[in-house]
Protein backbone atom coordinates (compact mmCIF):
# COMPACT_ATOMS: atom_id res chain seq x y z
CA UNK A 1 0.00 0.00 0.00
CA UNK A 2 1.19 3.58 -0.91
CA UNK A 3 0.99 6.15 2.09
CA UNK A 4 1.78 9.77 2.63
CA UNK A 5 5.43 9.33 2.32
CA UNK A 6 5.39 7.60 -0.65
CA UNK A 7 3.65 10.47 -2.10
CA UNK A 8 6.11 12.88 -0.65
CA UNK A 9 8.92 10.94 -1.98
CA UNK A 10 6.85 10.91 -5.40
CA UNK A 11 6.71 15.24 -5.53
CA UNK A 12 10.15 15.29 -4.16
CA UNK A 13 11.78 13.02 -6.43
CA UNK A 14 10.05 14.87 -9.56
CA UNK A 15 11.37 17.71 -7.83
CA UNK A 16 14.91 16.86 -8.30
CA UNK A 17 14.54 15.38 -11.67
CA UNK A 18 12.69 18.84 -12.92
CA UNK A 19 15.61 20.50 -11.35
CA UNK A 20 18.01 18.19 -13.61
CA UNK A 21 15.65 18.51 -16.72
CA UNK A 22 14.93 22.17 -16.41
CA UNK A 23 17.38 22.92 -19.22
CA UNK A 24 16.44 20.83 -21.33
CA UNK A 25 12.61 21.36 -20.72
CA UNK A 26 13.28 25.05 -21.52
CA UNK A 27 14.86 24.15 -24.64
CA UNK A 28 11.84 22.17 -25.86
CA UNK A 29 10.41 24.97 -25.19
CA UNK A 30 11.88 27.43 -27.20
CA UNK A 31 11.05 26.39 -30.96
CA UNK A 32 7.06 25.99 -30.37
CA UNK A 33 6.81 28.02 -26.69
CA UNK A 34 7.86 31.04 -25.22
CA UNK A 35 10.99 29.21 -23.50
CA UNK A 36 10.13 29.51 -19.81
CA UNK A 37 8.84 25.92 -19.40
CA UNK A 38 11.93 24.24 -17.44
CA UNK A 39 11.90 27.72 -15.04
CA UNK A 40 8.02 27.70 -14.67
CA UNK A 41 8.20 24.34 -13.80
CA UNK A 42 11.09 24.46 -11.36
CA UNK A 43 10.09 27.49 -9.35
CA UNK A 44 6.32 25.02 -9.00
CA UNK A 45 8.23 22.24 -7.76
CA UNK A 46 10.64 24.21 -5.45
CA UNK A 47 7.92 25.54 -4.00
CA UNK A 48 6.12 21.97 -3.61
CA UNK A 49 9.07 20.53 -2.02
CA UNK A 50 9.74 23.24 0.46
CA UNK A 51 6.10 23.27 1.80
CA UNK A 52 5.72 19.19 2.20
CA UNK A 53 9.38 19.19 4.11
CA UNK A 54 8.01 22.18 6.16
CA UNK A 55 4.46 20.74 6.89
CA UNK A 56 4.30 17.12 5.91
CA UNK A 57 0.32 16.63 5.25
CA UNK A 58 -1.04 13.43 6.86
CA UNK A 59 -2.30 11.46 4.10
CA UNK A 60 -1.91 10.65 0.64
CA UNK A 61 -4.65 12.83 -0.89
CA UNK A 62 -3.63 16.22 1.22
CA UNK A 63 -0.10 15.79 -0.04
CA UNK A 64 -1.48 15.87 -3.50
CA UNK A 65 -3.85 18.91 -2.82
CA UNK A 66 -1.48 20.55 -1.54
CA UNK A 67 0.92 20.58 -4.11
CA UNK A 68 -1.53 21.12 -6.98
CA UNK A 69 -2.81 24.35 -5.07
CA UNK A 70 1.09 25.70 -4.55
CA UNK A 71 1.66 24.79 -8.66
CA UNK A 72 -1.74 26.98 -9.03
CA UNK A 73 -0.42 30.02 -7.17
CA UNK A 74 3.64 29.63 -7.66
CA UNK A 75 4.32 28.22 -11.77
CA UNK A 76 2.86 31.54 -13.53
CA UNK A 77 2.36 30.08 -16.98
CA UNK A 78 -0.15 27.81 -17.91
CA UNK A 79 2.00 24.69 -16.54
CA UNK A 80 0.60 25.66 -13.50
CA UNK A 81 -2.97 25.50 -13.21
CA UNK A 82 -2.99 22.05 -15.52
CA UNK A 83 -0.30 20.80 -13.45
CA UNK A 84 -1.75 21.96 -10.51
CA UNK A 85 -5.32 20.68 -11.58
CA UNK A 86 -4.02 17.67 -12.38
CA UNK A 87 -2.54 16.85 -8.57
CA UNK A 88 -5.52 18.35 -6.80
CA UNK A 89 -7.96 16.65 -8.74
CA UNK A 90 -5.89 13.14 -8.12
CA UNK A 91 -5.89 14.22 -4.20
CA UNK A 92 -9.35 14.89 -4.17
CA UNK A 93 -10.35 11.67 -5.53
CA UNK A 94 -8.34 9.90 -3.02
CA UNK A 95 -10.22 11.10 -0.20
CA UNK A 96 -9.00 11.00 3.66
CA UNK A 97 -7.74 7.44 3.31
CA UNK A 98 -4.45 7.19 5.02
CA UNK A 99 -2.67 4.49 2.50
CA UNK A 100 -4.02 3.58 -0.96
CA UNK A 101 -2.99 0.95 -3.41
CA UNK A 102 -1.77 1.09 -7.19
CA UNK A 103 -5.20 0.27 -8.44
CA UNK A 104 -6.80 3.24 -6.69
CA UNK A 105 -3.96 5.28 -7.50
CA UNK A 106 -4.16 4.61 -11.05
CA UNK A 107 -8.24 5.33 -10.62
CA UNK A 108 -7.51 8.85 -9.20
CA UNK A 109 -5.11 9.42 -11.65
CA UNK A 110 -7.80 8.85 -14.47
CA UNK A 111 -10.26 11.77 -12.49
CA UNK A 112 -6.94 13.92 -12.59
CA UNK A 113 -6.22 13.91 -15.97
CA UNK A 114 -10.07 14.45 -17.24
CA UNK A 115 -10.12 17.32 -15.02
CA UNK A 116 -6.66 18.52 -16.76
CA UNK A 117 -8.44 17.98 -20.37
CA UNK A 118 -11.62 19.63 -19.35
CA UNK A 119 -9.76 22.49 -18.31
CA UNK A 120 -7.55 22.58 -21.32
CA UNK A 121 -9.55 21.05 -23.69
CA UNK A 122 -7.20 19.19 -25.24
CA UNK A 123 -7.29 15.60 -26.65
CA UNK A 124 -5.48 13.01 -26.76
CA UNK A 125 -3.64 13.80 -30.15
CA UNK A 126 -3.12 17.67 -29.75
CA UNK A 127 0.84 17.15 -29.26
CA UNK A 128 -0.13 18.15 -25.05
CA UNK A 129 0.88 16.82 -21.71
CA UNK A 130 -2.28 14.75 -22.18
CA UNK A 131 -0.18 12.58 -24.60
CA UNK A 132 1.89 11.31 -21.86
CA UNK A 133 -0.70 11.34 -19.08
CA UNK A 134 -3.15 9.07 -20.88
CA UNK A 135 -1.33 6.37 -21.44
CA UNK A 136 0.18 6.43 -17.93
CA UNK A 137 -2.94 6.42 -15.85
CA UNK A 138 -4.31 3.12 -18.37
CA UNK A 139 -0.87 1.47 -17.56
CA UNK A 140 -0.53 2.48 -14.13
CA UNK A 141 -3.19 -0.55 -13.52
CA UNK A 142 -0.65 -3.07 -14.67
CA UNK A 143 2.58 -1.32 -12.84
CA UNK A 144 4.71 1.90 -11.91
CA UNK A 145 7.65 0.53 -14.52
CA UNK A 146 4.94 0.23 -17.27
CA UNK A 147 3.54 3.86 -16.27
CA UNK A 148 6.40 5.28 -16.86
CA UNK A 149 7.18 3.36 -20.25
CA UNK A 150 4.06 4.60 -21.43
CA UNK A 151 4.50 8.39 -20.45
CA UNK A 152 7.93 8.19 -22.23
CA UNK A 153 6.20 6.84 -25.61
CA UNK A 154 3.70 9.15 -25.52
CA UNK A 155 6.07 11.78 -25.00
CA UNK A 156 8.24 10.98 -27.99
CA UNK A 157 5.22 10.01 -29.96
CA UNK A 158 4.10 13.79 -29.89
CA UNK A 159 7.27 14.68 -32.17
CA UNK A 160 6.14 14.61 -35.67
CA UNK A 161 2.00 15.63 -34.80
CA UNK A 162 1.19 19.54 -34.76
CA UNK A 163 -0.27 21.49 -32.74
CA UNK A 164 -3.35 21.84 -31.83
CA UNK A 165 -3.71 24.07 -28.25
CA UNK A 166 -1.50 26.41 -26.97
CA UNK A 167 1.10 28.85 -27.96
CA UNK A 168 2.65 26.08 -30.53
CA UNK A 169 -0.77 26.22 -32.11
CA UNK A 170 0.09 29.35 -33.64
CA UNK A 171 2.86 27.87 -35.52
CA UNK A 172 0.75 25.37 -37.62
CA UNK A 173 2.60 22.78 -39.64
CA UNK A 174 6.22 24.35 -37.82
CA UNK A 175 5.10 22.55 -34.96
CA UNK A 176 5.78 19.49 -36.35
CA UNK A 177 8.98 17.93 -35.53
CA UNK A 178 9.31 18.81 -32.16
CA UNK A 179 8.70 17.34 -29.08
CA UNK A 180 6.02 18.67 -26.74
CA UNK A 181 7.56 20.35 -23.62
CA UNK A 182 4.54 19.51 -21.39
CA UNK A 183 4.37 15.67 -22.69
CA UNK A 184 8.04 15.83 -21.52
CA UNK A 185 7.79 17.15 -18.18
CA UNK A 186 4.53 14.48 -17.45
CA UNK A 187 6.82 11.78 -18.49
CA UNK A 188 9.32 12.88 -15.49
CA UNK A 189 6.11 13.37 -13.02
CA UNK A 190 5.18 9.56 -14.24
CA UNK A 191 8.94 8.48 -13.89
CA UNK A 192 9.00 10.52 -10.41
CA UNK A 193 6.45 8.49 -9.36
CA UNK A 194 8.28 4.74 -10.80
CA UNK A 195 11.21 5.86 -9.02
CA UNK A 196 9.12 7.12 -5.53
CA UNK A 197 8.51 2.60 -5.72
CA UNK A 198 11.75 2.46 -5.17
CA UNK A 199 14.60 0.92 -7.40
CA UNK A 200 12.85 -2.23 -7.08
CA UNK A 201 9.39 -1.66 -7.31
CA UNK A 202 9.39 -1.62 -3.65
CA UNK A 203 6.68 -0.58 -2.85
CA UNK A 204 4.41 -2.48 -4.96
CA UNK A 205 6.32 -5.55 -3.57
CA UNK A 206 4.99 -4.58 -0.09
CA UNK A 207 1.76 -4.86 -1.84
CA UNK A 208 2.08 -8.81 -2.50
CA UNK B 1 -29.84 46.17 -10.40
CA UNK B 2 -28.38 45.18 -7.15
CA UNK B 3 -29.45 48.09 -4.58
CA UNK B 4 -27.08 50.16 -5.22
CA UNK B 5 -23.84 47.95 -5.51
CA UNK B 6 -21.84 47.94 -8.76
CA UNK B 7 -20.06 44.71 -10.34
CA UNK B 8 -16.62 44.71 -10.29
CA UNK B 9 -14.38 43.79 -13.17
CA UNK B 10 -10.38 42.30 -13.20
CA UNK B 11 -8.64 42.14 -16.03
CA UNK B 12 -6.19 39.43 -16.08
CA UNK B 13 -3.32 39.98 -18.94
CA UNK B 14 0.06 38.25 -19.38
CA UNK B 15 1.30 41.67 -19.41
CA UNK B 16 1.36 44.00 -16.58
CA UNK B 17 1.19 47.05 -18.72
CA UNK B 18 -1.58 45.83 -21.11
CA UNK B 19 -3.81 44.97 -18.13
CA UNK B 20 -3.28 48.35 -16.53
CA UNK B 21 -3.66 49.94 -20.00
CA UNK B 22 -7.11 48.59 -21.19
CA UNK B 23 -8.22 49.27 -17.52
CA UNK B 24 -7.43 52.70 -17.89
CA UNK B 25 -9.22 52.79 -21.57
CA UNK B 26 -11.93 50.88 -19.88
CA UNK B 27 -12.74 53.40 -17.33
CA UNK B 28 -11.61 56.47 -19.69
CA UNK B 29 -14.58 55.42 -22.15
CA UNK B 30 -17.15 54.78 -19.10
CA UNK B 31 -17.13 58.32 -18.44
CA UNK B 32 -15.42 60.38 -15.90
CA UNK B 33 -16.15 59.80 -12.28
CA UNK B 34 -17.35 56.01 -13.05
CA UNK B 35 -17.78 54.25 -9.87
CA UNK B 36 -17.34 50.88 -10.85
CA UNK B 37 -14.16 49.44 -9.25
CA UNK B 38 -11.46 48.03 -11.92
CA UNK B 39 -8.40 45.92 -11.21
CA UNK B 40 -5.63 44.51 -13.87
CA UNK B 41 -4.12 41.80 -12.74
CA UNK B 42 -1.33 41.47 -15.75
CA UNK B 43 1.88 39.70 -15.26
CA UNK B 44 3.86 37.64 -13.07
CA UNK B 45 4.52 38.98 -9.48
CA UNK B 46 8.16 40.11 -10.63
CA UNK B 47 6.74 41.70 -13.38
CA UNK B 48 7.59 39.16 -16.05
CA UNK B 49 4.92 38.35 -18.60
CA UNK B 50 2.60 35.39 -17.02
CA UNK B 51 -0.19 35.12 -14.82
CA UNK B 52 0.03 35.35 -10.92
CA UNK B 53 -2.30 33.65 -9.39
CA UNK B 54 -2.03 35.96 -6.37
CA UNK B 55 -2.44 38.69 -8.10
CA UNK B 56 -5.47 37.54 -9.61
CA UNK B 57 -6.69 36.61 -6.35
CA UNK B 58 -6.12 40.24 -4.97
CA UNK B 59 -7.52 42.31 -7.22
CA UNK B 60 -10.68 40.18 -7.13
CA UNK B 61 -10.93 40.96 -3.43
CA UNK B 62 -9.97 44.68 -4.19
CA UNK B 63 -13.28 45.43 -6.45
CA UNK B 64 -15.69 43.01 -4.71
CA UNK B 65 -18.46 45.45 -3.60
CA UNK B 66 -20.97 42.42 -3.07
CA UNK B 67 -22.72 42.61 -6.52
CA UNK B 68 -20.18 40.10 -8.39
CA UNK B 69 -16.76 40.11 -10.24
CA UNK B 70 -16.59 39.33 -13.82
CA UNK B 71 -13.39 38.25 -14.87
CA UNK B 72 -11.77 39.00 -17.88
CA UNK B 73 -8.64 37.43 -19.03
CA UNK B 74 -6.46 37.31 -22.50
CA UNK B 75 -5.03 34.45 -23.12
CA UNK B 76 -3.55 30.31 -22.11
CA UNK B 77 -2.23 30.66 -18.41
CA UNK B 78 -4.37 33.99 -17.53
CA UNK B 79 -7.58 31.90 -19.04
CA UNK B 80 -6.56 28.47 -16.90
CA UNK B 81 -5.04 29.94 -14.12
CA UNK B 82 -8.95 32.02 -13.23
CA UNK B 83 -10.38 28.52 -14.34
CA UNK B 84 -8.32 26.93 -11.96
CA UNK B 85 -8.76 29.72 -9.25
CA UNK B 86 -12.69 29.24 -9.63
CA UNK B 87 -12.52 25.34 -9.35
CA UNK B 88 -10.90 26.09 -5.82
CA UNK B 89 -13.75 27.36 -4.76
CA UNK B 90 -12.71 29.80 -1.60
CA UNK B 91 -9.98 31.86 -3.73
CA UNK B 92 -12.11 33.79 -5.43
CA UNK B 93 -15.11 36.33 -3.79
CA UNK B 94 -18.55 35.05 -4.30
CA UNK B 95 -20.07 35.06 -7.68
CA UNK B 96 -17.20 35.74 -9.44
CA UNK B 97 -17.53 34.62 -13.04
CA UNK B 98 -14.81 34.35 -15.87
CA UNK B 99 -16.41 35.87 -18.64
CA UNK B 100 -16.15 35.14 -22.33
CA UNK B 101 -15.32 38.11 -24.38
CA UNK B 102 -12.47 39.57 -26.83
CA UNK B 103 -9.86 41.07 -23.75
CA UNK B 104 -10.04 44.89 -24.95
CA UNK B 105 -13.81 45.55 -26.71
CA UNK B 106 -15.10 42.99 -23.40
CA UNK B 107 -13.28 45.15 -20.87
CA UNK B 108 -14.82 48.20 -22.09
CA UNK B 109 -18.67 46.60 -22.62
CA UNK B 110 -18.46 45.21 -19.13
CA UNK B 111 -16.95 48.50 -17.38
CA UNK B 112 -19.46 50.62 -18.99
CA UNK B 113 -22.52 48.27 -18.46
CA UNK B 114 -21.20 47.96 -14.76
CA UNK B 115 -21.72 51.87 -14.44
CA UNK B 116 -25.29 51.51 -15.43
CA UNK B 117 -25.71 49.09 -12.45
CA UNK B 118 -26.74 46.16 -14.23
CA UNK B 119 -26.31 42.84 -12.37
CA UNK B 120 -23.74 40.37 -12.98
CA UNK B 121 -25.46 38.00 -15.90
CA UNK B 122 -26.09 42.26 -17.77
CA UNK B 123 -22.37 42.87 -17.60
CA UNK B 124 -21.12 39.00 -18.56
CA UNK B 125 -23.67 39.61 -21.49
CA UNK B 126 -22.61 42.43 -22.58
CA UNK B 127 -18.66 41.62 -22.89
CA UNK B 128 -19.85 38.38 -24.33
CA UNK B 129 -21.67 40.00 -26.94
CA UNK B 130 -18.86 42.04 -28.09
CA UNK B 131 -17.35 39.27 -29.73
CA UNK B 132 -20.06 39.71 -32.31
CA UNK B 133 -19.09 42.83 -33.45
CA UNK B 134 -17.32 42.45 -36.95
CA UNK B 135 -14.68 44.97 -37.99
CA UNK B 136 -14.74 43.96 -41.62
Amino acid sequence: MLDAEFFRRWMTVTAASVDREAERLTALDSPIGDADHGTNLQRGFTAVRAALEKEPPATPGAVLTLSGRLLISSVGGASGPLYGTLLRRTGKALGAATEVSREQLAEALRTGVDAVRQLGGAAPGDKTMIDALVPAADALGDSFAAARAAAEEGAVATTPLRARKGRASYLGERSIGHQDPGATSSALLIAGLADASGPTGAAEAADE
Amino acid sequence: MSDGKLVGIVLVSHSAQVAASVAELATGLAGAGTAVAVAPAGGTEDGGLGTSAALVVTAAASVDGGAGVAVLADLGSAVLTVKALLAEGDELPEHTRLVDAPFVEGAVAAVVTAATGADLAAVEAAAAEAYTYRKV
